[in-house]
């Protein structure tokens, strides 16, 4: 699976919705330890240690998880915007993690990156209509009156006027900067994006508006999305399959309806119950579970399963042996003693 | 005056009156808050919802006279907490207030401790300052009972540790203890889970609970989060550009809520309970406070506005729905807005509709 | 500038203080259709100019050192006599209408000596400034950008530079290369570097973190591109503000050398060196227009660019001074 930049050509054509566009597997990120002083490397922190997941054709992947989980890391490090330290990511058949610099450079044209943080992730000085313009340069892919009148159709794209172009971005509000981000990301027509915490700095009105935009331009544009956020009511809403990560890992995987009506992983099981139900009728119905503790520093992860710190289903197996991601249907679980799922808890009729 | 959403006969805890705050800037002046006007009684849970800029947490911040000032200027008033008003007091008075009869939890209990001191070496101080009676051997017995109550794990060890060996959900923690040190009457809790987890945000909304019993404060919960609301508040105030615009007991306003904001909200919230088909979006952009725009500051967004000349025209005052109080021209057509909404979303948004 | 704004605004006092000071930079609400297409766009550099124009003392001082500017170019026709004819008809004689701020002990014209002195002590100030912050950012950036050993390696020399007498060095380089205007400036800024080298190292270290810069890796911009456009950018404002403290560092050093004898060479006029000849007790008792005027010229001088330095900054990042 080694690509050259001549064999890298067929990577710009159109999938049907469906077939597989990213494959990732095993992928591992390691970062050193270092003493303040002498710089030594003192050891490492799995911030991924080992997952597997693959994006498909128009589908959205929500990669959800809590702070220090990983997920972050992962979606730079499928865009090897972090250089892995193991596994391996292949999109359309080509495993990104040989290539180097230049051979890599096509493939930044099928996949983007929209960032959290809609303050930090525009330049101030630069114009919108040259933040925009940047990676149409960079690729050389129009310029002159093509590329301007590029610029103003990703603007009208995402919901902005092309009379905004000439301003900057302090001169913008939170919710429009992030759309002028995606129109960034949009710019070299890609195929997929990685969508690293796209709405959690916004207000819920204005994050609504941006949710209703990433589908509509998904629908438009035949995307695929890897959407990572903290936030499970979101990635259910957007998302087409969702994964749960935990500490590096992976600990669920499956469809959105598997994942938020019958949970397997009990961190899963947790997870969904922690979050607010905007509906007071239902308080005190006694459904939550609430974890003891903290999550353990990945530096020095737990022993056998990461999670059996604070599962109240862990024995002395948990600590021994570590679980794999499996399941007899498109549910996969990594647990010893997962919960029924999806497939189990229906009646055969709807099987 | 108007007194909202309460009880004739009992005396409140809190009451806010015609609160106006407003910046001054070099290049104009912000109204952060444009005349607010409830009340709080003893052991009540009070939501105070709104976005960024909303005013909710200036507000209350200039309840305890925490603003900076210049550029903040307080007007209006009275705040007027068990009989006396805040607003004229001096600022040793409101010192001998704060951390006694009202303590404060903040979003970030990272920035809210000291870094260089113990954290038990705060929750003492904390207790002294306002009894100098104490010992610090008797200091350091109650701060360590405060840390096992909100269940810092082994709390004799935990005493003599910096914030930074905390954890998020532990400094919180620390935080309710250090807050709940001297029995307040009054609890101010800022976005109290917003930087935390949804599992550690779990465990501290259950500790808020645990504390609410123990101590029987009466608590404002500042927050962005309806769901949060859901989950804790009696009573919600919903602040739209520095004012209120609904006023509400929990039920009502997710049943039927009396302001198309209020609706626009319900409707624009992802759910994990139930699909939606699509997010109710509210189109454009919360107001900018330097000039907010003639009559009602939501027209410009509002659904069931509809370019109405009177929404434009005239503010609209806050006035008596049923049990509710509503800052809208057009709240009997509330009903049939929220079915088109419901209907848009594909889920019927309010509770127990269904 | 790093801002962080999380989804509820919580009690961020200096959000809530910064939303003043920032009152009236509106953003544009899409209501106002009308509005934005009538307001010119503001880019950064225009807000930090009118933020400028409101600070007094250093609009002041910036026209007062335009009009030395002015002076100094145009010194031959402003100036009322050749600064270095000698008129041994009136030596040392206090004002006049013939010579109004007097003469020195070789019978020149004080104010015309004072106007060609400007031109020193200016060429030396912009010259040396723009040196030293010159050399500061090419090092700053690459050590910024680079990290690791090259950062080490930049950044242990800006120490051993950062601790030496500077003064002293620069009196024995003066000494071995001879005095004059060139070396002067060559002497100075490479003394003066490392203080631009460190800010702009910095500034790298922060900007290279922003989100920008990764979005701008992620749309395969290469790390020169990256340096250039995003980050060299971000640096020159920091930047003027230093190169104006380093210019009016300059002017001091120079001034110091020829006090001591070893700045420009006689009899070509500088202020430091019209200080020189005023050492003894009898011209400081009793002839002060010997030395009040070279006096005042440094220090209003130096005083005018820390004043404009101040604005720039607060025009820069409003802050900072709150």
């Amino acid at each position: 699976m080694t690509a050259s930049p001549a064999a890298s050509a067929d990577i710009h054509t159109t999938l049907s919705p469906g077939e597989q566009l990213l494959q990732v597997d095993d992928l591992a990120v390691e970062f050193p330890i270092r003493s303040t002083i002498l710089r030594r490397t003192l050891g490492t922190v799995q911030a991924v240690a080992g997952i597997s997941f693959d994006v498909r054709a128009g589908e959205t992947l929500g990669l959800v998880g809590e702070s220090g989980c990983g997920k972050s890391t992962t979606g730079l490090a499928v865009l090897r915007l972090i250089e892995p330290s193991g596994g391996s990511v292949v999109f359309r058949g080509h495993d990104l993690s040989r290539l180097s610099p230049s051979e890599l450079r096509p493939f930044r044209r099928e996949m983007q990156i929209v960032l959290q943080d809609p303050f930090s992730s525009l330049d101030p000085r630069l114009t919108v209509r040259s933040i925009l313009a940047e990676p149409i340069r960079v690729h050389q892919m129009a310029e002159g009156k093509r590329l301007r009148e590029r610029v103003d159709e990703l603007l009208e794209l995402v919901g902005l006027r092309p009379d905004h172009g000439s301003r900057f971005p302090h001169e913008f509000s939170g919710g429009q900067r992030q759309r002028i981000g995606i129109a960034r990301a949009l710019a070299l027509g890609p195929q997929l994006l990685v969508l690293d915490e796209p709405v959690s700095a916004l207000d819920v009105s204005i994050q609504a508006q941006i949710v209703n935009l990433l589908e509509r331009l998904q629908d438009e544009l035949n995307l695929a999305y890897l959407f990572i956020a903290h936030d499970l009511s979101v990635v259910k809403h957007i998302s087409d399959r969702i994964a749960v990560m935990y500490l590096g890992k992976i600990v669920e995987l499956g469809t959105r309806d598997e994942i938020t009506t019958a949970p397997r992983h009990p961190y899963t099981k947790a997870l969904l119950s922690a979050v607010p139900i905007p509906d007071p009728t239902r308080r005190g119905l006694g459904r939550r579970i609430v974890l003891q503790g903290d999550v353990p520093s990945p530096a020095s992860p737990p022993s056998g399963c990461r999670f059996r710190t604070r599962c109240w289903k862990a024995q002395a197996i948990c600590a021994e042996v570590e679980p794999t991601l499996e399941g007899s249907s498109t549910q996969l679980a990594a647990c010893h003693f997962p919960e029924p799922g999806l497939l189990d808890i229906l009646p055969a009729s709807h099987q | 005056m108007a007194v909202i959403g309460s009880e004739p006969s009992a005396a409140p805890l809190l009451s806010v009156e015609n609160l106006h705050v407003t910046f001054h800037g070099d290049e104009g002046t912000v109204q952060a808050v444009r005349g607010v006007t409830w009340e709080l009684r003893s052991g009540e849970v009070l939501g105070i919802v709104g976005e960024s800029g909303s005013g909710k947490s200036v507000s209350v911040a200039s309840i305890l006279g925490l603003l900076p000032s210049p550029p903040a200027v307080v007007s209006g008033g009275p705040i007027t907490f068990e009989g006396r008003n805040l607003l004229s007091l001096s600022e040793r008075e409101l010192r001998a207030i704060r951390g006694k009869d009202i303590a404060m939890i903040f979003q970030d209990p990272m920035t809210a401790f000291n870094p260089v001191q113990t954290i038990g070496h705060q929750i003492s101080e904390a207790i002294r300052v306002h009894d100098r009676g104490v010992k610090r051997a008797a200091a350091r017995d109650r701060s360590i009972e405060l840390l096992s109550l909100v269940g810092v794990p082994s709390p004799a060890a935990r005493f003599d540790q910096f914030p930074h060996e905390y954890s998020g959900g532990m400094r919180q923690r620390a935080m309710v203890a250090m807050a709940i040190a001297n029995q307040p009457k009054l609890l101010i809790a800022d976005e109290p889970t917003t930087a935390l987890d949804v599992t550690i945000q779990a465990q501290i909304l259950e500790l808020l609970e645990v504390v609410r019993r123990e101590t029987h404060a009466a608590t404002i919960l500042i927050t962005h989060d309806l769901g949060v609301i859901a989950e804790v508040a009696d009573r919600v105030l919903v602040m739209y550009a520095g004012k209120v615009v609904e006023s509400t007991s929990i039920l009502p306003l997710f049943q039927s809520p009396r302001h198309p904001y209020t609706l626009g909200l319900l409707g624009s919230l992802p759910r994990l309970d139930v699909n939606m088909e699509t997010l109710f979006s509210i189109p454009g952009q919360p107001p900018d406070m330097a000039h907010p725009p003639p009559g009602c500051a939501f027209a410009p967004r509002c659904s069931l506005s509809r370019d109405r000349s009177l929404c434009r025209a005239e503010e609209p005052p806050l006035i008596r729905v049923g049990e509710a109080w509503s800052a809208c021209h057009f709240v009997e057509e509330m009903e049939h807005e929220a079915e088109v909404v419901s209907h848009e979303v594909g889920m019927d948004i309010r509770v127990g509709e269904s | 500038m790093i801002r962080q704004d999380g989804p509820g605004e919580g009690l961020d006092l200096d959000a809530i203080v910064e939303a003043s000071i920032t009152a009236g930079e509106e953003t544009i609400s899409e209501m106002s259709v009308d509005e934005v297409a009538a307001r010119p766009p503001r880019s950064p550099f225009k807000v930090a100019m009118r933020r400028f124009m409101r600070h007094r003392l250093a609009l002041i001082s910036l026209v007062f050192l335009i009009c030395l500017g002015l002076v100094a170019v145009f010194a031959p026709i402003v100036a009322p006599a050749d600064p270095n004819a000698v008129d041994l008809t009136s030596l040392r004689s206090p004002p006049s209408p013939g010579h109004i701020l007097g003469t020195d002990s070789a019978g020149r014209d004080v104010l015309s000596r004072i106007i060609y002195g400007a031109r020193v002590s200016l060429t030396v100030g912009v010259a040396a400034a723009v040196s030293a912050a010159g050399i500061g950012t090419i090092l700053g950036l690459i050590a910024g950008f680079t990290r690791g050993w090259v950062d080490s390696v930049i950044m242990r020399i800006v120490d051993i530079f950062l601790s030496f007498p500077s003064l002293i060095v620069i009196l024995l380089l003066v000494a071995i290369l001879g005095p004059s205007v060139i070396t002067i400036v060559v002497v100075i800024a490479f003394f003066e570097w490392p203080t631009s080298c460190r800010i702009v190292r910095q500034m790298t270290l922060a900007l290279r973190e922003h989100d920008f810069v990764l979005a701008a890796r992620a749309g395969g911009a290469s790390n020169f591109r990256i340096m250039r456009r995003h980050i060299l950018s971000g640096v020159v404002s920091p930047l003027t503000v230093v190169a104006t403290l380093l210019s009016a560092q300059a002017i001091l050093l120079e001034a110091a050398l020829s006090f001591l004898g070893l700045g420009v060479r006689p009899p070509q006029a500088s202020w430091g060196g019209m200080l020189n000849e005023a050492q003894s007790i009898t011209v400081l008792e009793g002839m002060p227009w010997l030395w009040l005027p070279p006096g005042i010229a440094i220090a209003s001088t130096v005083l005018a660019i820390n004043f404009i330095g101040d604005g720039l900054r607060d025009a820069f990042d409003p802050r900072q001074t709150r």
